[in-house]
């Protein structure tokens, strides 16, 4: 019983923590209908606020509160002003993306500031603690709780009582409708902003002190985690954002208490998976159907692709052949390098920009392809290269009946779910040891063998992955040339016309996903060879945004674009070495100056 | 060819379509007019599977279509075009219309059971002639079919959709849906923002696909041109048919004038 009451009082904890995230996504959704992928940026950043002041300043805690809420607070409405309100009016996945831009350039600002290390954020309250039938309470859960259900009071008394507030109501319910009414949109799209970035920080401040212990890295969780209580309570909904977090941290809980720890996540993920696929609208809306989206502005951003006629085409690849013959090892594996991230994008673009399926979960196809072909060698002692093949069909199989589910969703749902999923391939990665040998990993893994010979040196393994790369890339080429290849684009284009024109949009998205999947399951199965040791983080989230940032450097759905963009992406840091400290900034700029500049990428979309 | 009967959709507390029913014999043109959100467009999208009615039926050629796949009824030969527009901006005139024909592709889309997927993505990559020929044949087609739209269309037929007049589209849309060969064409508002000359010229090529035997099920604001072109209309108000006839003894009809004084703005529109 008592561990029970210990179990409620963490979950509740948690999800109050959750919420103060959550109702700040839900209200930047509502009135700009954007899922903020930086919101967990401003956590991180709040919570250093709060380090700042507590362990440097000594500051008392009625100042580092204030402290806290105006610093994200302030931070939150310059993130709107300078980096999202100029992108009004352009493609609908911009701001989106932006946002992702803005995470990797705070996340990493913050690492630059205070280095990676964890830190120590101790709590300033008496360490008391209260007896409640048979478990007990501490003063900071008591905290916690207060401050959870004293910011949702206010945030009531705001929009139910103020003018500002009906502002926002009135703009979350219908924009166009609000502007016609006088309404300054602007002024609460900051308004918001401002409120949900001050909740976000605060909320970092207090896990900080609740874990005794922040750093850097804890972003990705937090927006995660946000999202999920969101989507749990139904997007841009207020309250069922508070239900959803509440929910979701007794999930955990009990579920931590039953389980392990390492199944944490894998409960918040397939509860939302489980959410999109059966209430899109979230557990408190009565409808079932996705509300549409706004049918204006296109999907991608338009503009005419710049086409390399073939002879230039031919050049670059015997350049690029031709490499090994003047370059060092050194260039040659980060050239080798290159090309993998290439093969990977390659998928991706052809996913997310071919067929609008914004992807964020890619890396995932590359672990199941790693993970196929290194079992398939050394446990049924497949010849490698027949292992890597089949594990490109595993993967074609295995991913494509993964995002089977998200085939109906559309726009920023896509990208949650495929996050999830990329989320999910990791867990189940980590936890089903007794196949993928969970957290230790796979080592020993064969090197790339051609009929029984190794190649170990520099140049071979780059001609391999070259040819590889050259032939998936002609082959994908040749589909977008085909009825198949506008089929694809059509649907991305306007799925409703396209279905109104007998296309299959399911059977259209899965022969998508196998291609892709196969191209980046072989991607994925040729890096574990290389490396000869893999494990459930080789293939994270981050290189599934630095995977779309190239494919959006390129053009989306441009093949000479995905490979232009992994050599500039990948290549040119590891050429200027001193760069490689500064990396997930360089991506972060580039992403929103790509966004903000020339948002049809170098080469253009397709 | 399509009997409509009792059809209904409720959004929440309004019923957009209520207590529907109509039918269309082969080879005819008939006409829904009525004032902005009567439920016309609704009506559209029950019929060509966008949206799902919560009673009556919709049957085609004597089978049951009530709540079927717009792709699948797409197959079985009804084509629509949508008010607002919705053509594919990225793709050019040409692969806009391509698509169009999309269902008629026999040969780079086997009917295999089970592997029909697979094998489209493996005759995409080797393209033999079969394909090929088909293919060719498709594009001499849709330059036929834009053809009707005289120089409208032709020069442009390498253009980005959206890089083209609103009008334009609209007769991408119309050409796109003529691709299909359907049975039965459902147009929504063809001339909405066209000028008069743009009008006539739709009204002209909407007059020869009827003198060539296409069935039409058409929705206008424009009431020259319906009364001119319809062989039936029916008058919706408020989700309910409040008249159906020959244009004559519709135009004539107390209800259908009061509904038109009724909604001022639209009234002056239709006149
Ligand atoms: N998806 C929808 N959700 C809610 N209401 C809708 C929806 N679609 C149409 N309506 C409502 O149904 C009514 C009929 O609309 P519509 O069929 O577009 O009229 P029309 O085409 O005759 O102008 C309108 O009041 C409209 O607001
Ligand atoms: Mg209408």
């Amino acid at each position: 019983m008592g561990t029970f009451i210990d179990y409620t009082v963490n979950g509740l904890v948690v999800g109050n923590i959750y919420a103060l995230l959550a109702v700040g996504l839900a209200l930047i959704f509502g009135v700009a209908n954007l899922i903020n992928f930086a919101h967990g940026s401003l956590y991180t950043v709040g919570a250093y606020i709060g380090w700042v002041c507590i362990t440097q300043l000594h500051t008392p805690f009625w100042v580092t509160v204030p402290a806290v809420l105006i610093g994200s607070g302030g931070l939150g409405v310059a993130i709107e002003r300078l980096a999202l309100r100029p992108l009004h009016g352009t493609s609908r996945i911009a701001p989106l993306l932006a946002t992702i831009g803005l995470s990797l350039v705070l996340d990493q600002v913050v690492q630059l500031v205070f280095t990676p290390n964890p830190r120590a954020l101790p709590s300033p309250l008496p360490d008391w603690r209260f007896q409640v039938g048979g478990g007990s309470i501490g003063t900071l859960d008591l905290l916690i709780l207060g401050v959870g259900i004293g910011s949702a009071a206010l945030l009531f008394v705001f929009l139910r009582f103020t003018k500002l507030g009906w502002a926002v109501r009135a703009t979350a319910q219908d924009i166009d409708a609000a502007k016609q009414m006088g309404v300054d949109t602007d002024r609460v799209n900051s308004t918001v902003f401002a409120i949900a970035s001050a909740l976000g920080g605060l909320s970092g401040m207090m896990v900080g002190m609740y874990y005794n212990s922040i750093d850097p890295g804890m972003s990705f969780d937090a927006t995660l985690k946000g999202v999920v209580a969101q989507i749990i309570g139904g997007m841009g909904n207020v309250p069922g954002a508070i239900a959803g977090s509440l929910l979701l941290g007794l999930i955990e809980s009990y579920g931590i208490a039953l389980f392990g720890t390492s199944y944490r996540n894998l409960f918040a993920f397939v509860l939302l998976i489980g959410i999109l696929i059966l209430r899109p609208n979230g557990l408190f809306s009565a409808a079932k159907e996705t509300p549409p989206e706004p049918m204006t502005g296109s999907f991608v951003a338009r503009g005419k692709p710049i086409r390399i006629p073939m002879p230039g085409m031919v050049g670059i690849v015997a350049v690029a052949a031709l490499l090994p013959l003047v370059a060092g090892d050194y260039v040659l594996q980060t050239g080798t390098n290159a090309l993998l991230y290439g093969l990977l994008a390659l998928s991706l673009t052809l996913v997310a920009g071919t067929v609008g399926m914004v992807s964020l979960g890619h890396a995932g196809l590359l672990a199941i392809g790693a993970y196929a072909s290194s079992l398939l060698a050394i446990e049924l002692h497949i010849p490698v290269i027949a292992a890597i093949g089949l594990a490109g069909l595993v993967t074609a199989v295995l991913g494509t009946a993964l995002v089977f589910p998200a085939f109906r969703m559309r726009g920023h749902y896509v990208s949650i779910a495929t996050l999830a999923i990329g989320q999910i391939v990791a867990l189940v990665i980590l936890n089903w040891n007794s196949l993928t040998r969970g957290p230790i990993g796979i080592s020993g893994i064969p090197p790339l063998t051609i009929a029984g010979v190794p190649l170990y040196d520099a140049p071979q393994t780059y001609w391999f992955v070259l040819a590889v790369v050259t032939g998936l890339a002609l082959l994908q080429a040749r589909i977008l040339s085909s009825h198949l290849g506008r089929t694809w684009r059509a649907l991305r284009d306007d799925d409703v016309a396209a279905r109104s024109h007998g296309v299959d949009v399911d059977r259209y998205k899965a022969l998508a996903f196998a291609f892709g999947g196969f191209g980046a399951g072989i991607g994925g199965a040729v890096t574990a060879h290389l490396y000869s040791y893999i494990n459930h983080e080789t293939f994270n989230a981050q290189i599934s945004v630095l995977a779309l940032t190239i494919a959006i450097l390129g053009g989306l759905g441009n093949i000479s674009g995905a490979l232009l963009g992994s050599a500039l992406l990948v290549g040119l840091p590891e050429v200027f070495r001193g760069l490689a400290e500064y990396r997930m900034l360089i991506y972060g700029v580039v992403l929103l100056l790509l966004i903000r500049v020339r948002p049809q990428g170098l080469l253009g979309t397709v | 060819m399509l009997a409509i009967s009792n059809l209904q959709r409720r959004f929440g507390g309004l019923l957009a379509v209520n207590d529907i029913t109509l039918g269309i014999g082969a080879g005819e043109l008939v006409s829904v007019i009525g004032p902005n959100g009567a439920g016309k467009t609704t009506l559209f999208n029950l019929v060509s599977g966008i949206d799902r009615p919560d009673a009556g039926r919709v049957v085609f050629e004597g089978a049951d279509i009530t709540g079927m796949a717009a792709q699948r009824l797409a197959e079985i030969g009804l084509a629509r075009t949508f008010q607002h527009g919705r053509v594919f901006a990225n793709l050019s005139v040409m692969d806009n219309v391509l698509i169009g024909g999309h269902v008629r592709l026999r040969a780079a889309r086997p009917r295999v059971p089970g592997l029909g997927a697979l094998a489209e993505l493996l005759l995409a990559v080797i393209r033999p002639s079969a394909v090929r020929g088909e293919e060719a044949a498709l594009r001499d087609e849709v330059r036929d079919i834009v053809a009707m739209f005289g120089d409208r269309l032709l020069p442009r037929l390498d253009h980005p959709a959206h890089s083209l007049s609103y009008a334009n589209r609209r007769r991408v849309e119309i050409a796109r849906a003529l691709a299909l060969r359907p049975k039965l064409l459902l147009l929504d508002e063809p001339t909405a923002g066209m000028n008069e000359t743009e009008t006539t010229e739709i009204q002209e090529i909407v007059a020869s696909l009827k003198a060539r035997g296409q069935t039409i099920l058409l929705i206008e604001h424009k009431l020259g041109m319906v009364m001119r072109l319809s062989d039936r209309v029916l008058v919706m108000d408020g989700g309910r048919a409040i008249a159906e006839g020959k244009p004559q003894e519709v135009r004539n009809n107390p209800a259908v004038i009061e509904a038109y004084l009724g909604h001022q703005s639209t009234g002056q529109e239709a006149a």
